[in-house]
């Protein structure tokens, strides 16, 4: 029987349940002699380092030393792509910056130390908003540009608008924050245990700072407590400041970020402000679009430009274009450096067409589902970036099935119903699309390797680039493997992730880990099998192709053998056990300097139905129901990705209505704690949740059919912001063009109310 | 020579003895260091539930399995109880059905927040009296931020009774008696009297009731005292008595136990212990702690307020009662006198015909309030307002009644028009600040628009 397409548990929810699963930190007590880093965190947004003195730290019992520039044998810097991120700064570039690190016996000491450390500073002007960094042309790139069609079109438009609009960050609040711990290893290396999205870059990075081959250095990440993008690149800057303190005292050193030291430095989903200019058919069919993005890098570029292709890429979502010019462009401002965040730029720029064609609905007095679908991309069009959209009549499709089943248009009615008899409380009920880009637009990322060993008995570990995070994707790299040998997924044991197993490796991102690395680990199963093969038909006494390998068994010739005596035979008879498996996606390219290519493997699609309910004397919402179908190909593993459907929508919702994410005047991160900063709860959970995946979705060129489902159901999520416009539109008269900031907070709602009742005040 | 301090106590089945426990030590901490790394720390605040444990607590003649954030405990609040943690669920290998049902559903997508949440979901499953499936809700203080909640909720709704053996005839036995304890940096004394003399003798200690407050306070601001005195043994404040014209409720009765055995409070309850924080943190939060803590936007003092509830406290001169209204003085200040502690909290019938408690915050459940609000309507026989109490958290310094509203509506016919009086009197005295949760400007005008809210739930 086939693992994949089985709605299979969690690879490790017994570890889960019981409390047997590891993270980094919970490995502490493993180590002797283990000592604990507190940073010494700069009280400025901007200034400059003129002295740092440790002498009174050094005092203080338990403390073993302090960290500086001085003590770095590499290069100071953990910059991923630009290298842009001294580890050790002598400029603060955001409040809270680490400028030097203690370590000590016990934590205690370590933060009693940095306490101690006397640093002095010289404050310098900060940047704090994407408007302040406009004024001073303070930017972290050029303008990236996309462009298509006769941008003439938009005078000529019959319905023209401006617009503006500002969308809030996200913080990524994984459960687990930022850890590492590193050690010397048994023969002159520096170990690592990283909570990483991206092994194969601390490794880099460590190695950067310490100054030697990365062959020195080995990072393993065992499983994160999530991640979402937090951990793609900025894990990195924790593990190389352990490797230092490593390398100092030769003593291992953890480093565990605090939830609020973690909310404090690391960086999160980049705000935007978008400005636009769109014009639209009388009808409702967008003509041409004029769009300025700007988003908040904060400090140093990170991913901020690709993240900033990627919102440009998706300034489209699912409608088609005929005339655009997108321009965007990052900031630099004096706050954490944004990062990547489930979605990578593609939610920005969908959030920002979503809001122009509710606004022309209301405009041109016509339902906002009807201008969605008229605009919709058919099959035989291109994107704005001249990639042909395959498979572009599933949009449609998914939208009659999705409205027939959450009965949309019946329920239009009731809503409208219970809306005329209800002044105080309004509901709203709104459909929206996704078409989301599969792959990393940086495309040398698009390859992963594997490594399978078999044993004698039959016993197998698979390892492979990715990274577990909640994802599911050791789940359903078990079920490939299984399957690729016939075996049951008991017998396949999945190892850390390590980069001296699977070297030069791409982060585990882009929605991508199971196309690219279950490839990689299915052409290692298929060789191992090509070799077992002939040695099964010696034992079966069949022709080697009437072989077959199912449930831990070898059958041909109407006889069977154990897999394991399969493995046995083998190695006696010196074959070997085992196989690098390789895959790179095919066909993809994309020119930066022209803004033209196919830079996605394939698209994804969704849609989702949702209605809420608004309390017009607090502008409170919530959320009663929610209808989602989404296509994820032939899915490998049923329980895995309905979990990433709902966990990325709730996260959606999370974005788009309550988590609101503050700095104050003085650059700190103002909802820096739990208490301040609310990640979605059991309030959020809609009343009705109806999920369902598109059937006979089968995907071509990739592993089993299936598609990738990591990010693209956070975007179902702006079905909850259009809906809230809806109900909010309901308190006005008629038609109202409804607008206001992101997240959709009580008290945004709250004057979007107001602003909708002054409309049918004035009208009457 | 002289023992040396310690406390005892038993974690998962078997007894722990700790020497010179260190306040600054949480039992998280403790038990991590020990190699159960299944309680994570997530936030250190309570918020998240990620560090959630078992502690046994009395409940009628046996006892039940609460939930209580070990990152909010410190090691020596620990004294003398029973704790779980993970580890201890599945000891013999055997899953829990807790468990079974969570892995199952496919509840845990990362893991991390995962045996927390089946901490909760066992303590519920075990809840003394429970019928029909587990409430879902009994997991409102653990945070998920992977699956969305509806594998969770599905695993708990295909929770059935509680099966038969040790973890269920544990319950039938009494919890642990709480002793006295006395250590150089902490005290759990055992009667009022015998707390009173300490604080005079330890003038800077500071009051620990649940720890749901101070524990965020020695965490996140690194604050440390030179004595911790906790309430939890002093049998007096956990008493809740009703005489028909008043009830008393103990000041350090968790308002787990309040809402479990207050079974004829006003209707207006039962929203409220919703709102309150989550259930983990009820657990262990308690009233006294709540008031005397005195933030602004506490969640008790505005309904309190409503009710003209008498604050009880003692000092080593004596008891007296205190008007809730004159309670509070300042930004996080009390008429408390040095060496005085809360009691009681005294309310008294007939309460207001229409009572209202309101709380708006950015999230519906467990967040702190932008604003929240208590109002109160009576009228006499020809409808006019006899009295009315208008009372609001985070418009101001303190809790506070508006009294000119609650003039501008009395002897008024409550209508529309009286609204609107009542309405002007808050533009005119409220004065809110403008902060993460809310701008000055929304306070206000939602503070308005909720007296509106109020008249529309109160016409008849």
């Amino acid at each position: 029987m086939s693992a994949a397409g089985r709605p299979v548990a969690h690879e490790s929810a017994r570890g889960h349940v019981t409390g047997q699963a590891l993270y980094v930190d919970d490995l502490a007590g493993r180590f002797p002699n283990l000592l604990h880093a507190w940073p010494v965190l700069a009280p400025h947004a901007h200034a400059r380092v003129t002295s740092i003195d440790t002498t009174a730290a050094l005092a203080v019992p338990g403390v073993v030393t302090a960290l500086t520039s001085a003590d770095v044998p590499g290069e100071n810097d953990s910059g991923p792509i630009r290298h842009d991120e001294p580890v050790f700064p002598a400029e603060v570039m955001f409040h809270g910056q680490p400028v030097a690190w203690v370590l000590g016996d016990t934590l205690a000491a370590a933060q009693e130390g940095a306490a101690r450390v006397q640093a002095s500073y010289e404050a310098l002007p900060a940047i704090l908003t994407i408007e302040g960094a406009i004024e001073a042309g303070s930017y972290l790139t050029e303008p990236l540009r996309l462009a298509r069609g006769d941008m003439t079109a938009l005078a000529s438009s019959p319905l023209r608008f401006d617009g503006e609009l500002a969308i809030g960050g996200q913080e990524h609040f994984y459960l687990e924050t930022q850890s590492a711990i590193a050690w010397f290893d048994e023969s002159g290396g520096v170990a690592v245990h990283s909570s990483t999205q991206h092994p194969s870059e601390t490794q880099e990075i460590v190695a950067r700072v310490l100054g030697v081959p990365k062959h020195r250095v080995i990072a393993e990440c065992l499983r994160m407590g999530g991640a979402f993008g937090g951990k793609e690149v900025q894990a990195n800057v924790w593990a190389a400041v352990a490797a230092l303190g490593v390398w100092k005292t030769g003593r291992p050193v953890r480093v565990r970020l605090t939830r609020a030291l973690d909310m404090a430095l690391t960086g999160k989903r980049h705000p935007f402000l978008a400005r636009y200019t769109a014009g639209l058919s009388g009808d409702g069919r967008l003509q041409a679009l004029r769009l300025a993005l700007f988003s908040d890098g904060g400090w140093s570029l990170d991913l901020s430009e690709p993240i900033m292709w990627r919102a440009l890429f998706h300034c489209d979502n699912a409608y088609h274009l005929p005339a655009v010019e997108a321009v965007g462009r990052v900031c630099r401002t004096h706050k954490t450096s944004q990062t990547a965040f489930r979605g990578f730029g593609g939610p920005q720029g969908m959030l920002v067409i979503e809001e122009i064609l509710a606004r022309a609905a209301a405009d041109l007095s016509l339902p906002a589902h009807i201008v969605r679908e008229r605009n919709f991309y058919r099959d035989g069009d291109t994107t704005h970036y001249g990639q042909p959209v395959e498979q572009a009549g599933r949009i449609a499709d998914i939208w009659t099935q999705l409205k027939d089943t959450s009965r949309f248009d019946d329920r239009r009615a009731a809503v409208a119903a219970f809306n005329a008899r209800s002044a105080h409380v309004k509901r709203g009920l709104a459909i929206t699309p996704v078409k989301f880009g599969i792959s990393f637009t940086a495309t040398f990322f698009n390859q992963a390797g594997a490594l399978v060993l078999v044993y004698r008995d039959g016993s197998v570990q698979v390892n492979h680039g990715g990274t577990e995070m909640g994802q599911g994707l050791f789940t359903k790299i078990q079920q490939i493997a299984a399957d690729g040998l016939g075996v049951t997924l008991d017998r396949v044991r999945l190892m850390p992730t390590r980069t001296d197993k699977v070297p030069n490796t791409a982060p585990t991102a882009a929605s991508a880990g199971t196309d690219l690395n279950g490839a990689a680990v299915l052409d290692a199963c298929a060789q191992l099998r090509g070799r077992l093969q002939p040695v099964a038909a010696g034992l079966l006494g069949c022709d080697p192709a009437d072989v077959r390998f199912a449930d831990n068994a070898a059958t041909g010739a109407g006889r069977r053998v154990p897999f394991g005596a399969v493995c046995d035979a083998a190695y006696l008879q010196r074959t070997p056990l085992f196989a690098q498996g390789y895959y790179r996606t095919p066909g993809i390219h994309f020119d930066a300097t022209t803004g033209t290519g196919k830079p996605f493997h394939y698209f994804a699609y969704g849609a989702a139905v949702s209605e809420v309910e608004i309390d017009g004397f607090t502008g409170d919402h919530r959320l009663l129901r929610t209808d989602i179908l989404q296509d994820v190909g032939d899915s490998i593993s049923p329980v895995v990705d309905r979990g990433q459907i709902e966990g990325g929508f709730i996260q959606g919702v999370g974005w788009l209505t309550i988590e609101e994410l503050l700095w104050d005047e003085r650059g700190r991160v103002a909802t820096g704690g739990a208490s301040t900063y609310k990640l979605p709860s059991w309030s959020e959970l809609p009343e009705v949740f109806e999920v369902n995946t598109l059937e006979r979705a089968s995907q071509p060129d990739v592993i089993f059919g299936s598609k990738a489902v990591g990010e693209p159901p956070l975007m179902l999520a702006l079905s909850v912001r259009e809906a809230i416009r809806d109900a909010a539109a309901a308190f006005g008269h008629g038609p109202t063009a409804v607008t206001f900031a992101s997240p959709a907070t009580p008290e945004r709602v709250f004057f979007a109310v107001a602003q909708a009742r002054a409309v049918r005040a004035a009208l009457r | 020579m002289a023992a040396v301090p310690h406390i005892d106590f038993v974690l998962n089945g078997r007894p722990v003895r700790v020497e010179a426990p260190s306040t600054g030590l949480t039992l998280l901490d403790f038990v991590r260091e020990r190699g159960l790394t299944g309680a994570k720390e997530g936030c250190a605040e309570g918020e998240c539930g990620a560090c959630a444990v078992i502690v046994v607590a009395p409940e009628g003649a046996g006892s039940a399995y609460r939930v209580a954030n070990s990152c909010l405990l410190s090691l020596p609040q620990a004294a003398g109880h029973e704790v779980y943690t993970v580890e201890g669920l599945a000891g013999t290998g055997e899953l829990t059905a807790a468990q079974e049902a969570m892995a199952a559903a496919g509840g845990s997508q990362c893991g991390y927040c995962t045996p927390g949440f089946v901490m909760s979901l066992f303590a519920e499953q075990y809840r003394p009296g429970r019928v029909g499936p587990c409430d879902p809700m009994a997991m409102g203080g653990n945070l998920c931020r992977c699956t969305g909640y509806r594998p969770i909720r599905d695993a708990a709704l295909s929770l059935g009774p509680a099966p038969p053996g040790p973890w269920l005839e544990r319950l039938s036995q009494p919890a642990p008696r709480l002793e006295a304890v006395r250590l150089p940096e902490f005290s759990r004394p055992t009667t009022l009297d015998e707390c009173l003399a300490l604080m005079a003798t330890q003038p800077d200690a500071a009051i620990v009731a649940g720890g749901s407050d101070l524990g965020v306070e020695s965490n996140l601001k690194g604050t440390r005292w030179s004595h911790v005195i906790s309430l939890e043994g002093i049998g007096e404040l956990r008493e809740l008595t009703e005489d028909g014209v008043s009830v008393r409720i103990g000041a350090a009765l968790p308002l787990a136990d309040l809402e479990r055995l207050w079974t004829d409070a006003p209707a207006v309850f039962a929203g409220w212990f919703a709102l309150f924080a989550s259930p983990s943190i009820r657990n262990r939060a308690t009233l006294g702690g709540n008031l005397a803590t005195a933030s602004p936007i506490g969640d008790s003092a505005p309904l309190l307020l409503a009710l003209d509830a008498d604050i009880h406290v003692a000092g080593r001169d004596g008891r007296r009662a205190i008007p809730i209204a004159s309670f509070f003085t300042g930004y996080r200040r009390t008429a408390l006198e040095r060496g005085e502690i809360v009691t009681a909290v005294e309310l008294r019938q007939p309460y207001a015909k229409h009572l209202r408690f309101y709380k708006v915050a950015k999230r519906r459940l467990d967040d702190i309030s932008t604003v929240a609000a208590a109002m109160a309507v009576d009228r006499d026989v020809d409808g006019r307002v006899r009295r009315a109490r208008f009372a609001f958290g985070g418009v101001a310094a303190t809790p506070v009644r508006i009294i000119e509203a609650e003039e501008a509506a009395a002897g008024q016919p409550w209508t529309a028009a009286t609204v609107e009086r009542v309405q002007r009197a808050l533009e005119r005295t409220l004065a809110p600040i403008s902060d993460a949760r809310g701008s000055a400007d929304y306070r206000r005008q939602v503070a308005c628009s909720l007296v509106e809210k109020f008249f529309e739930e109160s016409r008849t």
